[in-house]
């Protein structure tokens, strides 16, 4: 472990009785970086995040945050917290629960005021500050939350399914929320399994399932090559020859399709079908998306685990 | 700690627990002045004497005190019983406890906010009810402060007890248990003055037992002692002996308030048992 890594997990595994809700977490979540850790219902994900916070004991293995062991009391300082499932007191107000939460993070009194405005103005709740939480919508309350999480300056933000109850402008808020935390260089691990979401955020992934790591890395590395795909007419088979050069070509068809592709060569490939005399009907840029890239690598997992002895 | 004590003592505010808890007693206050003179007024025009109206007000104020205990030692285990658990079931610890807070302060900061409470109620509640009984009557029980003192001991121990359990049990589990704990803690005590009045020593050691399994009754005696008028007293240490055992045996009836040594007991009692509820809950998975 080094200073430039955020939460660094050797074998951290979590067993209830018979049942294992995590057998064996190895990952490293560099900071700075927003690390989505993704998997469907029951990978472990929320378990991987409460064993992170010490809000429950491992079984097995060992994990560091911010270079202090699992459930250190001073580390928690450094640390914000949206958990998936949660409720805050409905006869406090937003702005009580805030003070509430910058006193038991220990902010200093004298900056309660400035923190509380400002978290409150990120979530869009100002205007709501002095109701009672026990008015607020499901997504009010998510955005409560959310600024609970941001208060005392956090190094690191867990942020488990943060846009489970929101709408899609409460999304795009919350997008924009984590953009702002990596310019601030806030190391941000999210949980969720709307890859979508995590797709357009996220540096680095962690797919989980069945409690471990599936796999782990770059987005752009997990999401491989891009492709293009061109509807053309009017081209003859001598003018194709001349877009091999671009890489490999699929024909169906009136479509043509050229995988792998670097992207800032499309304009490129499309200069030369006009230049050989050909009719450009439609362009379509692709990628394997992080659904593709998920499903893929859960059907694989069940085929082993279906295939062992 | 302290958030957690504010936080505890603004819900009770907040959702009007006190006042609820205030009003009752206001109405009930005002209730027994009225009983109460009705009562001397019947009581002299029928020639009864001054000594004989003290005794039947003081007794009328063990029932009311006893009254009182029983909605105390409610209230307590109910206001504990849901205090941990609830909030582990709505998911408030999750954000609380990622803090730099120990589990230890937690339980701590609940059990003072409640106790505060516990005690503060008791306090105005039952000095209150005493003030009108001695503004009607004249009559002023020989110590009314450990009277009330002794009300809030129960209060603290049925608190403490809900507590440990809402360590680990739903509120409506630990609140069933805490109801049936104070019903054969106030039996118990019964048996055990009935025995050692009929000579039963085995009886009487298994019933001491469990009075000491929860250090009820020597503070409910310590209350009845403290409300009677003195007459009372002496007339249990004149009878003595066996005599003096069978007044003792009746739980309206005390001949000598709790000893020191048993006040440390229930000290060290509540110690224990809310050191094993943070035992309890420091092992407890969120």
């Amino acid at each position: 472990m080094t200073d430039a890594t955020a939460i660094e997990t050797r074998e951290l595994a979590k067993r209830y009785k018979e049942t294992i809700a995590l057998a064996g977490l190895t990952m490293t979540v560099p900071r700075g970086e927003v690390f989505g850790f993704l998997g469907p219902n029951g990978a472990g994900k929320t378990t991987a995040v409460k064993l992170l916070l010490g809000l429950a004991r491992p079984t097995g293995g060992q994990g560091v945050v911010l270079g202090a062991p699992l459930g250190d009391l001073a580390s928690r300082r450094r640390i914000g917290y949206l958990p998936e499932l949660f409720r805050y007191q409905s006869w406090l107000r937003a702005r009580e629960v805030l003070a509430a939460h910058c006193e038991l993070a220990g902010v200093p009194s004298d900056r309660w005021a400035g923190q509380i405005s400002s978290v409150l103005e990120l979530v869009g709740l100002t205007d709501r500050a002095g109701d009672r939480v026990g008015s607020f919508s499901k997504g009010m309350q998510q955005r409560l939350g959310i600024a609970v999480a941001l208060l005392g300056d956090p190094e690191v933000v867990f942020l488990d399914e943060p846009t489970s109850a929101l709408d899609p402008v409460g999304r795009a808020d919350v997008r924009a929320l984590i953009h702002h935390l990596r310019e601030r260089a806030v190391t941000v691990f999210l949980n969720s399994h709307l890859l979508g979401e995590v797709e357009r955020v996220c540096d680095r992934v962690a797919i989980v399932d069945r409690g471990r790591v599936i796999v782990e890395g770059r987005i752009d590395e997990l999401l491989g090559s891009r492709s293009v795909r061109i509807r053309v007419t009017e081209f003859d088979g001598k003018a194709e020859a001349s877009l091999g050069r671009f890489g490999p070509l699929t024909i169906e068809g009136d479509w043509l399709t050229i995988r792998p592709v670097e992207a800032e060569r499309v304009p490129d490939i499309v200069a030369t079908i006009v230049a050989g005399g050909g009719r450009v009907h439609a362009v379509e840029p692709g990628r394997a998306t992080l659904e593709d890239r998920f499903l893929a690598l859960l059907q694989i997992e069940e085929a082993l685990e279906a295939a062992k002895p | 700690m302290k958030t957690i004590v504010r936080l505890t003592l603004m819900e009770a505010v907040r959702r009007r627990i006190l006042w609820a808890f205030l009003g009752l007693t206001v109405v009930i206050a005002l209730l027994t002045a009225w009983g109460f003179s009705v009562l001397i007024d019947s009581a002299q025009r029928h020639g009864v004497n001054d000594a004989q109206i003290e005794v039947g007000v003081s007794q009328i104020l063990i029932l009311l005190a006893f009254m009182f205990s029983f909605v105390l030692a409610m209230s307590a285990a109910f206001l504990g019983a849901p205090s941990i658990s609830s909030e582990v079931e709505s998911g408030v610890l999750l954000a609380v406890l990622a803090r730099p807070l120990r589990r230890s302060e937690l339980i701590l900061g609940r059990w003072l906010g409640l106790a505060i409470i516990v005690v503060g109620y008791t306090a105005v509640a039952g000095l209150f009810e005493l003030g009108v009984t001695k503004l009607v009557t004249d009559y002023l029980p020989p110590q009314p402060v450990p009277a009330v003192a002794y009300l809030a001991g129960q209060a603290i121990v049925l608190l403490t007890i809900s507590v440990l359990l809402s360590t680990r049990l739903p509120g409506i589990a630990a609140g069933a248990i805490c109801v049936v704990l104070f019903g054969l803690s106030w039996m118990a005590g019964v048996m055990g003055g009935i025995a050692a009045a009929l000579n039963l020593p085995e009886v009487a050691s298994l019933a001491n037992g469990a009075r000491y399994l929860l250090p009820l009754d020597g503070l409910w005696k310590g209350t009845v002692f403290s409300l009677e008028p003195p007459s009372i007293a002496l007339l249990g240490q004149l009878v003595g002996g066996r005599g003096g055992q069978a007044v003792s045996a009746n739980p309206f009836f005390a001949t000598s308030g709790p000893a020191p040594a048993y006040l440390l007991y229930v000290a060290l009692w509540v110690a224990a048992v809310l050191g094993l509820a943070i035992f309890s809950f420091r092992r407890r998975e969120i």
